[in-house]
């Protein structure tokens, strides 16, 4: 199996700040509102070199997301800028109404998802985002997994027409997609072609599942690796055809089962294809403070747990 | 331009209007909507520089309305389309399956005249605020004009937006607050009273009118004075004292009506008390 191409090492929040400076070059309708973490969003750029396009909102998310939908009523497309948790939970009843229901063109851009948060503990570590995200209707929700696939995301969404998610992250991780790849909404990416088992992974889970095909390739095993960047709408192809050549599947999220990636799946291939599946992700737990790499460790979201998910889905085919 | 009696005429087509949508389908919020059903004429026959022929969401160029107390959707929509946002035979769907007038305004269906779904309360505002920094962004100086209620101001998003209205100089968004003084409950100052409430948008830098939102000779005089206002760099709002029912006497004064239909009787009463100016739908 061939190992890929480390290009660098960079947080995907990285990927949103420069996706973002780019986005605003190409269009200037493309505004950006922050609720008081500039730095940790990496929108200094956009504001540095858009000041009358950029929105200090302070500590109101609430107040943010409204502002955001009465600018994409007024043409403009609105990225809001904070942590995942305050994206999303905080502010469900404003996204629901002002933005979903309302159609409203805006970016709902979401920085230090998931327990890679680290320290700040689970006061700060959302894990319910993208059910919560993925339950209203209409509304698009990436998870991409590298810097160069967060840009490119970024970018992508500013010339979607219709209320997105993106999430991204706060650690740095291996930069491993093209520089200036193209980044299909709803497109899911085969990394490594497999015969065994099907692994179907996003965000932060990729990188960990690419390593962990190459753990499972040492010991005789064939991974397919699908990098599903758009949890809706989902790749529905990709995944029904790869889990009818491998017939079992594993996948691997830094997310709650409940709501995640894998109900996504499940959910498709018990109406189509019922297939053995294996989850790596959070199991009805909050998170708790630590390193990155201690807390991936102990809530199950490292490369051994997708090895061990993918030896026991691969123990369960009929 | 409808002169001050004319106006009172189109609020009372306006009043019928919502008390017959309300009976027809025995549901819907009559107090609030006769309460502010001349203030809405106003904006949208006089006030307001508008296009209700040629509705674009993006509203560039004129002015927009938003109604942040969306359960008040019968005085929305009967003054939308008692000036041409879409056809006044369509009031008769209100509430109904397939309908376009839902419970609480929405852009779902797409009902021209509507740019932001309200009915969960306290968002409205935020919107406004969205909507005024684009129309300072492009350079257009039409007004954004919003209602909220008083009670609604109990949500804790309104003083987000207030404090952010204020903080950005805002000078392009009016904000009327129906001030009657009742909620679902009760009173409000028994539910969850909020004592001065001039001196709370003064503090946050607001400049602060009151009117009888149920006087059109005073609505006209007072928003005269709110544009004159606009110069000194401040949003502006208006404490907009009404009577939730008026102009059907037994709605009047009483939180009871806030969201009951009157039945036969009541709505054969109500009428006699409320002439046929423009004709029924």
């Amino acid at each position: 199996m061939q190992a890929l191409a480390i290009l660098g090492n960079n947080d995907t929040r990285s990927g949103f700040g420069a996706g973002l400076l780019e986005a605003g070059q190409q269009d200037s309708r493309v505004v950006a509102l922050c609720a008081d973490l500039t730095g940790s969003l990496k929108m200094d750029a956009f504001k540095k070199s858009f000041p009358d396009r950029f929105f200090q909102m302070g500590i109101a998310e609430a107040n943010m997301m409204g502002v955001a939908a009465g600018l994409a009523t007024a043409g403009k497309i609105p990225f809001t800028g904070t942590f995942a948790n305050f994206s999303t939970g905080r502010v469900y009843d404003q996204i629901r109404q002002s933005i979903a229901y309302s159609g409203k063109n805006v970016k709902i851009c979401a920085s230090h998802a998931g327990v890679t948060l680290g320290e700040d503990g689970a006061t700060h570590q959302i894990l319910e985002d993208i059910g919560l995200m993925k339950m209203l209707p209409g509304m698009v929700v990436i998870n991409p997994c590298d810097f160069n696939q967060t840009k490119a995301a970024t970018i992508a969404i500013a010339k979607y027409d219709g209320p997105c998610y993106l999430r991204f992250g706060r650690p740095k991780v291996p930069i491993f997609t093209a520089p200036d790849q193209e980044f299909i909404i709803g497109k899911a990416v085969t990394i490594y072609e497999g015969a065994d088992v099907s692994i179907f992974c996003t965000g932060h889970l990729v990188w960990k599942s690419i390593q962990a095909a190459q753990a499972l390739s040492e010991k005789g095993i064939s991974a397919e690796v699908i990098n599903i960047h758009t949890i809706k709408p989902l790749d529905e192809k990709a995944v029904l055809d790869s889990a009818r050549k491998t017939r079992c599947v594993v996948t691997a999220e830094e997310h709650m089962y409940n709501g995640g990636l894998g109900d996504s799946i499940s959910q498709l291939l018990s109406r189509n294809l019922p297939t053995p599946v294996e989850y790596v992700g959070v199991n009805d737990t909050f998170g708790e403070s630590g390193t990155p790499d201690q807390l991936m460790a102990k809530y199950h979201l490292d490369v051994a747990d997708v090895v061990a998910a993918a030896e026991k889905a691969i123990s369960r085919k009929s | 331009m409808p002169n001050t009696s004319e106006l009172q005429n189109i609020s009372s087509q306006v009043r019928r209007d919502i008390v017959r949508m309300v009976h027809a389908v025995q549901s819907g919020h009559p107090g609030g909507s006769l309460g502010c059903a001349d203030y809405l004429t106003a904006l949208y026959f006089k006030i307001m520089d508008i296009k209700p022929n040629a509705f674009t969401q993006e509203g560039l160029n004129e002015d927009v309305f938003f109604l942040s107390n969306g359960h008040i959707s019968p005085v929305f929509y009967s003054v939308l389309a008692r000036s041409g946002y879409f056809p006044v035979s369509e009031l008769s769907t209100f509430r109904k399956l397939n309908s376009r007038l839902q419970g609480h305004p929405t852009t779902h269906e797409g009902l021209p005249g509507v740019r932001i779904a309200t009915g969960s309360l306290g968002q409205g505002l935020s919107v406004a605020c969205g909507m005024a920094e684009a129309k300072k962004l492009n350079g257009d100086d039409h007004i954004v004009y919003v209602t909220v209620g008083d009670g609604e101001l109990q949500e804790g998003q309104n003083w987000e937006a207030i404090m952010y209205a204020g903080h950005r100089k805002l000078n392009n968004i009016i904000v009327a607050v129906d001030y009657n003084k009742q909620q679902i409950d009760g009173n409000v100052i028994d539910i969850m009273s909020f004592t001065e409430l001039r001196k709370k948008f003064e503090a946050f830098s607001w400049q602060v009118l009151e009117m009888n939102g149920n006087d059109m000779q005073d609505i006209l005089d007072t928003n005269a004075k709110a544009q004159s206002m606009r110069s000194e760099g401040k949003p502006i709002v208006i404490l907009m004292r009404t009577e939730m029912g008026f102009g059907v006497d037994f709605m009047m004064g009483s939180h009871e009506w806030h969201g009951i239909a009157p039945n036969d009787e009541q709505l054969a009463r109500a009428l006699n008390q409320l002439p046929e100016t423009l004709g029924d739908y």
